[in-house]
């Protein structure tokens, strides 16, 4: 067994003084788990932080071992995020809920591809950020076999003034087939229908609505990186 | 080879960082062998220790004295405090004499995926002791981590209320550290860390 291949960091366990057990998302094997020899040590430690992109290359004898990871620093986002508390927050949440989340081994590609756009839109100046991060737990549903159904009311069949979404279903509603239970519906964002770059509460509202799916279908609990994320942007709503 | 109770010398010295079943049994033979000069010394410290090491009502360090020596100092600043994950972390800036102010211990960082929430950290006693009229300023010295930035910018939030300048060490090249052997994190945040010259 040995294979090599792109991949982000999500996360890192110390093992022993020097050795670590790393888990990372990769773009052909899934969410993989293996142990980093020397990640623990002064240069581990800095190509081990949560969303580093790196090229790995794990082995092992048999296929069900935990195996052996050897992972190069491809990109060192998160050194670009220390000292953004509204991006590096971004980002622990991402990596902390796909760590959650992901099946080991089981190839994911749209969420590692829609992870690495994340992290190019963590890395540049735009003020979409948090609405990226909102579409790509959208993926993450999607992906794992949650996504919701955006594209018509469940109720009218309409494709325009979709206003809510159905807690029991994911699919949307207009909102005048949706207003006698608004108390009961989640809040639809708008800039999830036009992908124009959303105003802060409507971050707030995708990541209530993307959080609440989260819970019920896929996290026991919820990340504290990804509770934090949704205060601090609650917080400048 | 060896009496149980040297076995279990062993056994406890391989438990300690830095050594193990080997050169765990090669210090269990070097203190046999100096019984006089390391084994008895090293009992009567460890004795001493033991009944008389107390973890700081102030700061959290350890010491044998409670308030620690360094709260208790009456020539070190009382106006600024500096944060740091850990207590090897207060020994660290301490070897380094560049701090003469006083510490406060959080005992760990924030981490999604190990569970550790504000409510396992030293936080409210840290957020009482800003809140002193004496105290200035608050240095975040916490490690150049997704998680150590992650708290510091969580304690930097918490701390809004306290009247107090808030810090954090600066992130970078190393000294003695050339850039052709620096990995690109470091060299990153260096740059965005520059200053006139």
């Amino acid at each position: 067994m040995d294979w090599t291949d792109e991949a982000i960091v999500l996360s890192t366990r110390r093992h022993g003084e020097t050795s670590a057990i790393a888990t990372i998302l990769t773009r052909e094997h899934g969410r993989h788990v293996g142990l980093v020899r020397g990640g623990a040590g002064r240069v581990g430690r800095a190509v081990l932080q949560p969303g580093n992109r790196v090229h790995a290359r794990w082995w092992a004898r048999l296929e069900d071992q935990l195996g052996t990871l050897n992972c190069e620093l491809a990109r060192a986002e998160a050194a670009g995020l220390l000292v953004d508390a509204r991006r590096l927050t971004c980002l622990a949440a991402a990596c902390a809920v796909a760590a959650m989340a992901l099946p080991e081994r089981e190839p994911c590609p749209a969420v590692y591809h829609g992870f690495t756009g994340l992290l190019d839109s963590l890395a540049g100046t735009d003020d979409g950020t948090a609405g990226a991060y909102v579409r790509w737990e959208m993926a993450l549903l999607a992906e794992l076999g949650y996504g919701l159904d955006l594209d018509h009311c469940a109720v009218t069949g309409r494709n325009n003034d979709l206003a809510y979404v159905s807690p029991r279903t994911g699919r949307a509603v207009c909102a005048s087939a949706g207003e006698p239970y608004r108390d009961k519906l989640l809040r639809l964002p708008r800039f999830l229908l036009t992908g124009e770059t959303p105003m802060p509460q409507e971050v707030v509202a995708g990541l209530t609505m993307t959080g609440y799916f989260l819970t019920r279908h896929v996290l026991t609990i919820m990340p504290s990186a990804r509770i934090r994320l949704a205060e601090i942007l609650a917080g400048g709503a | 080879m060896s009496g149980p109770e040297i076995e279990r010398l062993i056994k406890l010295l391989a438990r300690l960082p830095g050594l193990g079943p080997r050169s765990a049994r090669r210090a269990a033979l070097t203190l046999i062998k100096k019984r006089a000069d390391l084994l008895a010394p090293l009992r009567s410290a460890l004795t001493d220790v033991a009944d008389t090491i107390r973890t700081c009502g102030v700061c959290g360090n350890f010491d044998t004295q409670d308030p620690c020596a360094i709260c208790a100092d009456p020539g070190r600043d009382a106006s600024v405090l500096c944060v740091v994950q850990d207590v090897a972390d207060l020994w660290a800036m301490e070897r380094a004499g560049a701090f003469r102010g006083r510490y406060h211990v959080l005992g760990g960082v924030l981490s999604a995926l190990d569970g550790v929430g504000p409510e396992d950290l030293c936080l409210e006693a840290l957020v009482a002791r800003a809140s002193e009229a004496a105290v200035v300023e608050v240095i975040l010295a916490l490690g150049a981590t997704v998680d150590g930035q992650t708290t510091a910018h969580y304690i930097a939030n918490r701390l809004q209320a306290a009247d107090v300048s808030i810090s954090g060490l600066a992130h970078g090249v190393p000294m003695g550290g050339e850039l052709d052997y620096l990995d690109e994190g470091t060299i990153l945040a260096a740059m965005r860390a520059r200053r006139p010259v």
